[in-house]
């Protein structure tokens, strides 16, 4: 293993640390989807009938809804850890350090990958538990955390770089809370595309959510749609590299600015 | 002198940050190797942006530093090899135990397998922390905190240790603990230790040089000796009841100047500090010159000079104003 690869795979276990020695938090982070999961479930379960969801359990179509929504709604808090590693020193501390700084970036992004990874996983399987059925099998359910990972990663990335450069928990917090909801309803988290108004669905085109939605949703049904998961999983790795490329950039001002 | 290649050497740093704050305004350092020098001064005053220069955290604007012989600007990544830090939050992970912490740090500098083990358990025991290695360093005191702080710095066994305001926060009996321990550091074979304070106590204990730093750059420079020597004789300070205008201060220091064995009165608001030959023996004079001059006074004391007196003296202020004059415009601002 090359140095800058060892220090990353210390970096994230330095941070899969604190999610480990923290049971009530990861308790926390999955009680939210299983109450979207089976609050929405029931809520909705009706809705199936208007038509256009491409199964006949509203639960099937549920399921990469959530998984997408945790995934977005867990990363977009990586912000808050970082801004707490800035106060506490230990960033500086590491600073200080031959240690690579890719490696300090890194550690990042596959510690939250990993989380998201596992959490999407855990998700499936509770729809799994509650009677959903995925026709796309492993395959599609790979491709469905696959997408979850990256829009983890666009959201997790651009969570650091404000935390990095507002430094304050307020603003993280206000962003998030603007966002979440805004986000989850202009995709087709919980309703098929053609049920939605139209400009609704126009704006859903262009929400990253969406993608992961149409990506994971389509590799996971019975009869795939692999242009459409090429081209939203592609458009998701792009804007990935985007927002680390950017957190990368906001690394070094935040480095200038010491 | 020694004849080695100084360990930190300084020269006309310049640091403005956004907002035109001057961190910095021609600051120069020179510490000789195996010695332990410290940087004194109140907040704000450029220490703790010295140390991240330094230690090779933040680039200054003009200025060029060496660390160990490496060049902070053109071989940064050599300069962290050699230089352990300890800053004002060191950051231990909270969550981590305290041989967690060490493992990781030793890991970044790569010592690996049975080499980190000896070395995490050696730092464990000599900073006395071995009973709680075990332990989420959440749970540690503040003293505990800190002795972990400087093992963390230690792990590599750095030929430079950078002391940021090691005793900030600490209760009394931490902070003389803490004073023992870097004391019996500086013992150690070759290890140079620059350590910045606000503590006066502290620079004159454990430093054999001390600078005082004051507005972004060295005032003074000397042993604490040599410095609390430069100001002869002892420190007589006198507290008036009303604090006198410009032109009293003028007919006052021009009174008490000219009493036999007096050689200096500053004014500090209702303060004067004067310098006697004697102090015991020049005070009935002086009180008698006050009370001609038809001032009243409300205290006098007699004292040695301390490294108080020698802020005083070069920076032109009181070493206790100064901090919460600049502390206060700085709030918020880089330090």
């Amino acid at each position: 293993m090359s140095n800058a690869m060892s220090q990353t795979w210390y970096m994230t276990q330095r941070q899969l640390l604190v999610f480990a020695r923290q049971p009530a938090f990861a308790v926390i982070t999955l009680i939210q989807p299983v109450i979207w999961l089976f609050l929405f479930g029931n809520l909705f379960k009706k809705v199936i009938e208007l038509g256009g969801f491409g199964t006949t359990s509203y639960l099937d179509y549920l399921v990469p809804g959530v998984v997408v929504m945790s995934a977005l709604s867990s990363n977009m808090w990586a912000g808050m850890g970082t801004l707490e590693e800035i106060q506490r020193g230990t960033l500086n501390r590491f600073l200080t350090t031959p240690v690579s700084r890719a490696a300090l970036m890194n550690g990042n992004v596959v510690n939250n990958g990993l989380v998201t990874a596992g959490q999407s996983l855990i998700i499936v399987l509770l729809g799994l538990l509650g009677g959903a059925d995925y026709p796309g099998g492993i395959a599609g359910t790979a491709v469905l955390v696959v997408a979850a990972v990256l829009l983890g990663t666009v959201f997790g990335a651009l969570s650091n770089a404000l935390g990095m450069l507002v430094r304050e928990r307020e603003s993280i917090i206000g962003i998030n809370t603007f966002l979440l909801l805004p986000l989850t309803f202009l995709s087709s988290a919980f309703m098929a595309p053609s049920q939605m108004p139209g400009w609704m669905r126009h704006i859903a085109d262009f929400n990253p959510l969406n993608w992961a939605m149409v990506a994971g949703r389509s590799a996971m049904s019975a009869d795939p749609d692999w242009g459409a998961v090429l081209g939203r999983g592609g458009a998701l790795l792009a804007l990935a590299v985007a927002a680390v490329w950017l957190s990368i950039r906001t690394f070094r001002s935040y480095q200038r600015s010491v | 002198m020694n004849t080695r290649a100084p360990a930190v050497q300084a020269r006309q740093l310049v640091k403005t940050y956004p907002g035109d704050v001057t961190a910095l305004n021609g600051m120069d350092v020179t510490v000789e190797p195996g010695t332990v020098f410290g940087l004194l001064g109140p907040n704000g005053a450029g220490k703790s942006t010295t140390v991240k220069i330094l230690t090779t955290l933040a680039r200054p604007d003009s200025g060029t530093a060496t660390v160990a012989g490496h060049d902070v600007l053109r071989h940064p990544d050599r300069v962290r090899r050699a230089i352990g830090v300890v800053a004002q939050n060191s950051g231990a992970d909270p969550v981590a135990t305290g041989r967690e912490n060490l493992r990781l740090q030793g890991r970044l500098y790569g010592l690996r397998g049975a080499a980190l083990n000896r070395r995490v358990d050696e730092l464990l025991d000599r900073f006395t922390l071995t009973e709680a290695a075990g332990r989420q360093v959440k749970g540690y005191s503040g003293g505990m905190r800190r002795r972990l702080d400087v093992a963390l710095g230690l792990v590599h066994r750095p030929e430079v240790l950078f002391l940021d305001e090691p005793t900030t926060g600490l209760d009394p009996e931490a902070r003389t603990a803490m004073w023992d321990e870097i004391g019996r550091l500086a013992g150690e074979e070759g290890l140079t230790i620059l350590l910045t304070t606000h503590y006066l106590e502290e620079a004159d204990r454990l430093a054999e040089r001390v600078a005082i730093v004051d507005r972004g750059r060295v005032v003074v420079e000397g042993t604490p000796d040599s410095l609390k020597g430069e100001l002869r004789g002892d420190a007589v300070h006198v507290e008036l009841r009303e604090a006198p205008g410009e032109a009293g201060r003028t007919l006052l220091a021009g009174a008490l100047t000219g009493l036999p064995g007096v050689h200096e009165a500053l004014f500090d608001g209702r303060r004067i500090s004067a310098r006697a030959d004697d102090g015991a023996a020049a005070m009935p004079a002086l009180l008698a010159a006050l009370e001609r001059a038809g001032v009243t006074v409300a205290a006098a004391t007699v004292a040695r000079p301390s490294l108080d007196d020698v802020y005083l003296r070069y920076a032109g202020r009181r070493y206790a104003e100064a901090d919460t004059t600049d502390s206060l415009a700085l709030a918020g601002g880089a330090r």
